[in-house]
């Protein structure tokens, strides 16, 4: 974990669901020439070190999210990370509630307090030959970079991303930028199969040994139902502190009480009770 | 200039006046590697109970205007791990004060495991906390009641050697009567404030954001009427006070203390923010040249 002051390069609306609400993509920059990090500043001191702090990547696992302090509000809002490189971040986040809604008013420019690094992220390794990929709504984010660390090691991945309609789908052409394979279910049908994300992969049979998941419960819980092969899910749960000391987030797991923000999000498949 | 920034309390030196609140630091060793924990004045370990806890279900956290509801409902690994595990891997990364923080369900099961965290070396203050608004049969039920509050108190004061603070709750109609009590019983001081009973609606969904229905309210939004409670308590008793509620700031600090708080102690702005402790103690040196402090313990209770 490390708190530090990004700016807002960009924020823009790119699709709306059903009911009008508007999904956003928000990149988020370290500030040109500033040492922004306080985790470090207060390490460094107490190491009695000199040097000033070097400007640190704001790399991070997929399947990890930072937790962004909304002006005007007390607690932060927990978003994935969609993508990634030493100095930029990319987010993508729904308007839902009155926090998403002021932060969707930000514009380029603004200076956010942001923690960075938070939770477990998918491991990637888990999987030995090809991976299935499973997204629902904007828990697609995570498994764009979570696709571009497995191309990395080498697996094959297919990705089914799942919207309510043609009008909600994002990343569908980053996805097949990268070169992998990639379905669309809407449950109306206005794009792709028409329904569930376990609809197109039942129709398109693809090959694979694990997959990964990130979406609404009731979609992780069937996939994860439905699917024979080993996998792990991204699970949600309220959140206080967002790095493991409030114990605002616990659930219990068949392998004891996990905090989501900490010992998750992510889950193996067989670790998760219903 | 160079500032003075102990606290000396109960034969206890504190390197500065704060203190991460029970509750919103986990057992310390969670921050480990976010910051030098050596920098705290001392730590309160999360609220512990003689057996382990789940706590309530999820929800458990809410936002509120200028704060937060929490209803985690004591979850904790027990008093054995406490001392045990918990402890000891804390001694082994950070010299500062460290207090337990205990709650029970009935005035044995304080005793016993007091008695326990009293015997633990790793452990210098034991905190009562008889203000939990997110257990049943307990916690708050032994705050609300000046005879109640006592028995506890004197039970505990009975098996420890150690510095005890009773920990009350702001959710009573005369604080002052409680404090006394609990002084009146033996304790060598005082936390104070808990959190304030609180809920949230979810106006979409027809029912309380908390699946445990209410919730303790705190955060910045409280800090005024908690000073008001330390004011009072700290002038009608003569034991000191741990001052809490809404320290979000190095000016809350001083004006806590100046109410009559001994020591600082900082709850949900670590929530927010988990180098709240860190920042806040930094930014002290700077505010007492401003005001013209050079010792803070001169300005305990001096309004
Ligand atoms: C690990 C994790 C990753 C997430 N990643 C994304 C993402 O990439 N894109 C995205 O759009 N959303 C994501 N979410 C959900 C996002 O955090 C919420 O939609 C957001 O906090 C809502 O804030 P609000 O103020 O608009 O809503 P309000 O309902 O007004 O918020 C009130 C409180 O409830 C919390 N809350 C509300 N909904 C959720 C939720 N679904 N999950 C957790 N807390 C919630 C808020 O954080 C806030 O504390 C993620 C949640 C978690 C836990
Ligand atoms: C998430 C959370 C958990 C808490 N757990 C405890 C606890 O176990 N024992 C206790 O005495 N107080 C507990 N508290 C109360 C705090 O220690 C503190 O008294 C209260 O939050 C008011 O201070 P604040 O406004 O600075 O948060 C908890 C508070 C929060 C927010
Ligand atoms: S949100 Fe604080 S422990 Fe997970």
């Amino acid at each position: 974990m490390e708190k530090r002051q990004l700016v807002i390069s960009e924020n823009v609306q790119v699709a709306r669901d059903p009911l009008g609400r508007p999904t956003f993509r928000i990149v988020l920059s370290v500030p040109q020439g500033s040492s922004d990090s306080v985790g470090q500043e207060f390490r460094e001191k107490s190491e009695r070190s000199q040097t000033a702090p070097a400007a640190r990547s704001l790399r991070m696992r997929a399947g990890q999210f930072v937790d962004i302090a909304i002006p005007g509000f007390f607690l932060r809002r927990p978003i994935s990370v969609c993508d990634c490189s030493d100095d930029r971040l990319m987010l993508y986040y729904k308007v839902v509630g009155d926090g998403t809604q002021l932060l969707s008013t930000l514009p380029a420019g603004t200076q956010l307090d942001v923690l960075t690094g938070l939770g477990n992220g998918f491991r990637p390794d888990a999987c030995r030959e090809a991976a299935l990929l499973a997204g629902g709504g904007l828990g697609v984010a995570p498994l764009y970079l979570l696709a571009r660390e497995l191309l990395a090691l080498g697996r094959e991945v297919t990705v089914v991303l799942g919207f309510n309609s043609a009008g909600e789908v994002v990343l569908e052409e980053a996805f097949r930028a990268l070169g992998v394979r990639t379905l669309i279910a809407t449950m109306d049908g206005s794009a792709g199969v028409k329904g569930f994300v376990t609809d197109a992969i039942a129709q398109a049979a693809p090959a694979y040994d694990y997959f990964y998941t990130c979406g609404p419960m009731p979609m992780m819980k069937a996939l994860c139902a439905a699917l024979p092969a080993p996998g792990q899910a991204s699970l949600e749960e309220r959140m206080g502190c967002g790095a493991g000391f409030c114990y605002g987030c616990s659930i219990r797991t068949r392998s004891g009480v996990a905090r989501v923000c900490k010992d998750g999000p992510v889950f193996d498949k067989e670790d998760i009770l219903w | 200039m160079v500032k003075d920034l102990g606290i000396s309390l109960c034969g206890l030196h504190f390197a500065n006046p704060v203190v991460p609140a029970s509750g919103t630091f986990g057992f310390g060793l969670e921050l480990a590697d976010a910051f030098d924990l050596n920098l705290l004045g001392g730590i309160s370990l999360k609220g512990t109970t003689r057996e382990a806890r789940y706590g309530n279900p999820t929800p458990r956290i809410a936002e509120a205007c200028g704060g937060m509801l929490n209803a985690v409902g004591l979850q904790n690994p027990g008093i054995d791990a406490l001392v045990e595990d918990k402890v000891p891997a804390l001694r082994k990364i950070y010299r500062g004060v460290v207090i337990a923080n205990i709650s029970g369900f009935s005035v044995g099961e304080y005793a016993a495991c007091c008695a326990r965290a009293d015997a633990c070396e790793g452990i210098d203050v034991l905190e009562v906390n008889v203000s939990c608004p997110n257990v049943h049969n307990g916690g708050m039920a032994f705050g609300t009641d000046p005879q109640a509050a006592a028995a506890v108190t004197r039970a505990v004061r009975e098996v420890s050697r150690k510095p005890v603070f009773v920990k009350l709750s702001p959710n009573v109609s005369d604080i002052v009567s409680i404090a006394r009590a609990c002084e009146d019983a033996g304790a060598d001081g005082l936390t104070l404030v808990n959190t304030f009973l609180g809920m949230r609606i979810d106006i979409r969904a027809r029912r309380p954001v908390l699946a445990n229905g209410t919730g303790g309210y705190s955060g910045r939004a409280i800090f005024p009427v908690a000073l008001r409670m330390v004011h009072q308590v700290a002038h009608a008793c003569r034991i000191p006070v741990m001052g809490c509620g809404g320290v979000a700031t190095a000016a809350d600090v001083i004006e806590m203390m100046m109410a009559g708080a001994s020591v600082v102690q900082v709850g949900s702005e670590n929530v927010r923010n988990p180098y709240a402790c860190p920042e806040i103690i930094a930014a002290l040196p700077e505010l007492m040249d401003k005001l013209g402090i050079d010792k803070l313990s001169d300005i305990i209770a001096t309004v």
